[in-house]
Parts: structure tokens; sequence; C-alpha cells
């Protein structure tokens, strides 16, 4: 419980960052060259006057720039992230419909960059300085300096043109209506290259960060005690070394979580994968300054609750965290 | 002097070195190699490398030159990734300098702020500066520098929250010297090394984030861009896959090469961190 409560005022505490946010971005869109209305009227084709006074209206965009703020983020304590004109449907709906590609997308880029950043942080690690570790340590680094974009271009070019081992776009074919198993596996074969290429980048990050925590925590003096008792060096690395050195690892899960969602507006892009960070990037190209700032929003609460989630993780292999308080 | 043996006794900060030379060598010879407009219209489109020997690297889908974009695109990476570098690391040194050093009230403040921009995703936060203020390479530049702001900022209020009650600043003090002064001519020195050693570190981000905003063609259009390059190979990828593969390299090679001399003037100028 004490977790709970620790990790609840942080989350607490994240609620008036979410308003700054909110109120920056929302007076930063005011900049903006034409509004919804302006965007609306272009897609008509053009109007008059009198029609496009009448829709400000309907919108409330016709008060003054602080009434507005004020009315949007009253709405938005009702969950109600207004309307979105392009689209023409409300700006949550379109956004809930886009949510769920992309928290694939996340978790699976995630996953992967975490599982393989840890066994190669670890090879690394043991044979420091060796073959193995250069290696791997360069390896690392090239896919860290690759932009994520154009190694999803070069994949598409490899596993999709030339070897036609995997689709090379969207999120499940459309071509035939498959339920059950057969849809689950259709939309993963969709999804492994868009995972490898979010997840590239934070492979290499996190197999930096996982050797180098790895080392740290084996110089330290318990890892000696260990030996000395006579712990074969398997059961070192598993039941100690491990759970001592994921620490920095599930921090940095909190720290890239904004890195990755802004990752995954281009790497959607790329794969035409249906997501949110695609909806980021139409709604700049169509000036829906509604749908952006609500994706805005979600995005900063998608962050907020990976932090939230990943404080929990923290306080759960690390039980010092809880007692200090 | 040590530090900069140091610096050469890594091969891999040495080989970050040569590599970066050699795009800035790029970026000056282009003016000489290909006096004319990267992107005007060379010949026919879509020849491949080395197949004529006028186009070393073959031609775009509209008959452009690719040689002659990687090089003039040396340049805009090159002054994208400089400029917002320099625009991020003042501002966060700025920010980290006035929280660190007064604390209280305007610590709470300003570390409020740093949050709110880490909290959003740098690359959301840009398209909604783009979004906003158009894309042009000066709006571009200025949008890159202003989403990469907190880490330096983070770090500088770091050092001088450890730096602050050392002795030479109370003696500082004690002698009589305003804030100003301690600040700029006292505690900024001393902090000053591992931010322009993480200046590396954002400048190679800086450099990835304008590529795939031009990959997006949410970039100037109207400058040679490796990020534009690819994103218009795009279109003939299926068989021409050399003209987006071309300019990745380019991207890839450059941040590599910041990436390695950031990193090598880390452990020349930490050597205790070597180790690691």
């Amino acid at each position: 419980m004490r977790i709970l409560s620790l990790a609840g005022r942080r989350l607490a505490a994240s609620i008036p960052t979410l308003f700054l946010i909110l109120i920056g971005v929302f007076l930063l869109l005011q900049l903006a060259p034409g509004d919804t209305v302006d965007a609306m009227m272009a897609q008509m084709g053009g109007g008059d006057a009198a029609t496009a006074r009448e829709l400000r209206r309907f919108y409330g965009l016709d008060v003054s720039v602080p009434v507005q703020l004020a009315n949007y983020l009253w709405r938005l304590v009702r969950l109600d992230l207004g309307f979105s004109a392009i689209y023409g449907k409300p700006v949550a709906s379109v956004i809930l419909e886009r949510l769920p590609p992309t928290l694939l997308l996340m978790t699976s880029a995630l996953s992967f960059a975490f599982f393989f950043g840890l066994v190669f942080g670890v090879i690394a690690a043991r044979g420091v300085n060796r073959w193995p570790d250069t290696l791997i340590s360069t390896v690392g680094l090239i896919f860290y300096a690759t932009p994520s974009f154009w190694f999803g271009l070069m994949a598409i070019v490899v596993f999709s043109i030339y070897l036609q081992w995997l689709p090379a776009g969207g999120f499940e074919d459309i071509g035939t209506v498959s339920t059950g198993l057969w849809r689950v596996l259709d939309i993963a074969s969709h999804l492994v290259l868009p995972s490898l290429t979010l997840g590239l980048i934070f492979l290499a990050i996190y197999l930096r960060i996982m050797r180098a925590s790895m080392l740290e925590v084996l110089n330290l003096d318990f890892i000696r005690t260990a030996r000395a008792k006579g712990l074969d060096e398997t059961r070192i690395i598993t039941r100690h070394v491990l759970r001592n050195a994921l620490l920095p690892m599930v921090t940095l899960i909190g720290l890239q979580a904004g890195t990755m969602l802004g990752g995954s507006v281009v790497v959607e892009t790329v794969f035409s994968l249906p997501g949110l960070g695609r909806l980021a990037y139409e709604s700049v190209v169509q000036r829906d300054l509604n749908t952006l700032l609500g994706i805005v929003f979600v995005s900063a609460l998608l962050v907020i609750a990976v932090n939230f989630i990943t404080d929990l993780l923290y306080a759960r292999l690390d039980p010092r965290i809880t007692a200090e308080n | 002097m040590d530090a900069v043996k140091r610096y050469f006794r890594s091969p891999a900060a040495v080989l970050g070195l040569v590599l970066l030379l050699i795009i800035i060598g790029m970026a000056l010879s282009a003016g000489y190699f290909y006096p004319r407009d990267p992107l005007a219209l060379a010949g026919r489109p879509l020849v491949w490398p080395f197949a004529n020997p006028r186009f070393l690297l073959g031609t775009d889908n509209s008959g452009r030159d690719i040689a002659a974009q990687i090089f003039h695109g040396a340049r805009i990476s090159l002054l994208i990734g400089g400029v917002a570098t320099l625009i991020a690391v003042t501002i966060g040194v700025l920010v980290g300098a006035l929280a660190g050093y007064y604390g209280g009230w305007i610590d709470n403040v300003l570390m409020r702020i740093t949050e709110a921009f880490q909290t959003l995703p740098n690359f959301v936060l840009l398209l909604v500066l783009v979004a906003v203020f158009g894309s042009t390479l000066t709006t571009v530049t200025i949008a890159v520098g202003i989403v990469s702001w907190p880490a330096p900022a983070r770090l500088t209020r770091a050092e001088f929250l450890s730096l602050r009650s050392r002795e030479f600043v109370q003696a500082g003090r004690t002698l009589g010297m305003r804030d100003a002064q301690l600040i700029l001519r006292e505690i900024l020195p001393n902090a000053l090394p591992p931010v322009i050693v993480y200046a590396g570190v954002v400048m190679a981000v800086a450099i990835l984030l304008e590529s795939a905003l031009a990959f997006l063609r949410l970039s100037d259009a109207n400058v040679a861009s490796w990020g534009n390059l690819i994103g218009l190979g795009r279109d003939v990828l299926r068989v021409q896959w050399y003209v987006s593969a071309i300019p990745g390299v380019a991207i890839l090679i450059t941040v590599l090469a910041v990436s390695l001399v950031g990193q090598g003037l880390n452990d020349a100028l930490n050597p205790r961190l070597k180790q690691r």
C-alpha cells in the first residue's frame, strides 16, 4: 500500500504539469495561421463570411482567447476533447480508434528492446573489453545513429520486396476477412517490421545502460560475498546482479516513453499504420488543430501513465524505496 | 594537454573525428565540386549509381544529381544541427543556472516548466511548432532547438546545485560579488564542461529530428536536405531503393561521428569514468 500511495503522490504532482502543457499548447495554437473553421471552409471549397461567422459561433470560436481556453479546460474535465471538423466526429472517438495500434506497437517495440537490450547487455558485460563486448557495443552504436524511418524503409526493401516474407505496411490484411487466431497472426505479422524499426534505437540505449549497470553491480561487495560463498556464476548473475542492475533499465522506460511515442509518429507513417502517431502527422498536414491538441493531451497522459507504472515496478524491484520514506 | 593525448589514444574517438572532418569537408567543398544549384535538373531521372560517370551516385526521381544533394545536404544537416544545439544549450544553461543558483520558488517554477517539456513527446511538440510557425529553414532550426533544451537544463542545474556552496563561491560572495558576477564568472566556467560534452548528444538527436521532419515533408522543401531526399526516394522504393539508401547512410555516418566525438571528449575529460 505504501507503494501505491507513493506512486499516487507522484501521479498527483503531474496534474499541474499536464495543465501547464495544455495551456501552453492551446495558446501556441492560437498563433497558427487559420483556425478549424478556415480548414473546414477550405475543404468545403470556400464559402461566404456569414457562413464562417455562423460556424465560428457554433464551435465557440467567436469569443476571446481566455474564454475559449476556460471553455476548453472545462470541457476537458468532462473528458470532452471537442469536435474534429476534418473527420466529422468527436476528437475523443477519433483518438480512441487510433490508440490500439500505437499501444500495440509501443508495447511490442519496448519488449523487444528491453529483452534484447538486457540479453546483449549481460553478454557484453560478461566479456568486457573482449570481442563479444566490442562487437555488441559497435553494433549498438550504429543502431543508435540509424534514423528509424530509414531503417524502416530498408527493412521494407529487404523483407517485403526482395524476400517477400513480411507485409510492407498496414495494420491487417483488408483483402481477406479473418477472425480469431488468424486475425491475431495477421496483425502480428504486420507489426514485426514496425516494432523492430521503432525498437532498434531503444535496443541500443538499453544495451548500453544494461552493460554499464552490470559492470557497476559486479564490483559491489555483496557480489564478492556471493562468489566467496561458492555460488556459481549463472546463479550470481540471475539472482544477485540482474535484480539490481535492472533498476536503471526500469527508470529508462519512464524516461523514454515520450521519445518512443514521438518515434511512433515516423514509424507509423513509414508503415502506414493507422495509429496515434500517424493521426498526429495527418492533423498537422490537414490543419486539424482540435485533433492535434487532443493528441497532445493523450500523449502527455500516456507518458504520465507509463511513469506511474514504472514507479510501481521500481518500488517492487527495490524495497528500499518504500522503506526510506 | 593530457586530455588531448587521452582523446587520441581512443581509436573510436579518432574515427569519429576523422568522419566528422570528412563531413565538414564535404559541406565546405560543396560549392567547389557542385557549384550548380543541387535542386536543379541535371540529367535523366533515376540513373543508377556508377552507371554514368557524370553522376557518381546516380540521379533521383526528377533527374537531380544525388551526389550534389549529399554534399549540399551536409551543409544543411550541420547547420541545423549546430544552430539548434546552440539554441538548446543556451536556453538550457540559462534555465539551469537560474534554477540551480537561486533555488526556492524560482527553481520550482523553472523545473515545472522543464518537466512539462519533458512530459510532452519531443516529436509531437515539434509537429505542433511546425504546424504553427510553418516549415522554413529558420523556423525548423529554432523549433528543433526549443524541443531539445530540457536535458542540458537539468544537467546545468545539477552542476550549479553542487557548485553553489563551494568555498570559492562563498569567498566570492564575501568579497561582495553580485549574483550575476558569481553566476557568470565563478560558477558557469566550472559547470560548463559536462554541458559542452553533452552537446554532442543534443546535436546527434537534433540532426535525427530534422531528418525525420524532412522525411515527413514537414521541413523546408527548398533546400537540399538528406531527409527530403529519403522522403522522395520512398516513392520509387520498390526498384530504385538507392535514392533513399544513399542519404540515409550519410545521416548515419554524421550522427555516428558526432556521437563518437562526444563520447571521446567525455572519456578524455573524465578519465575516471572511462573503465565503464
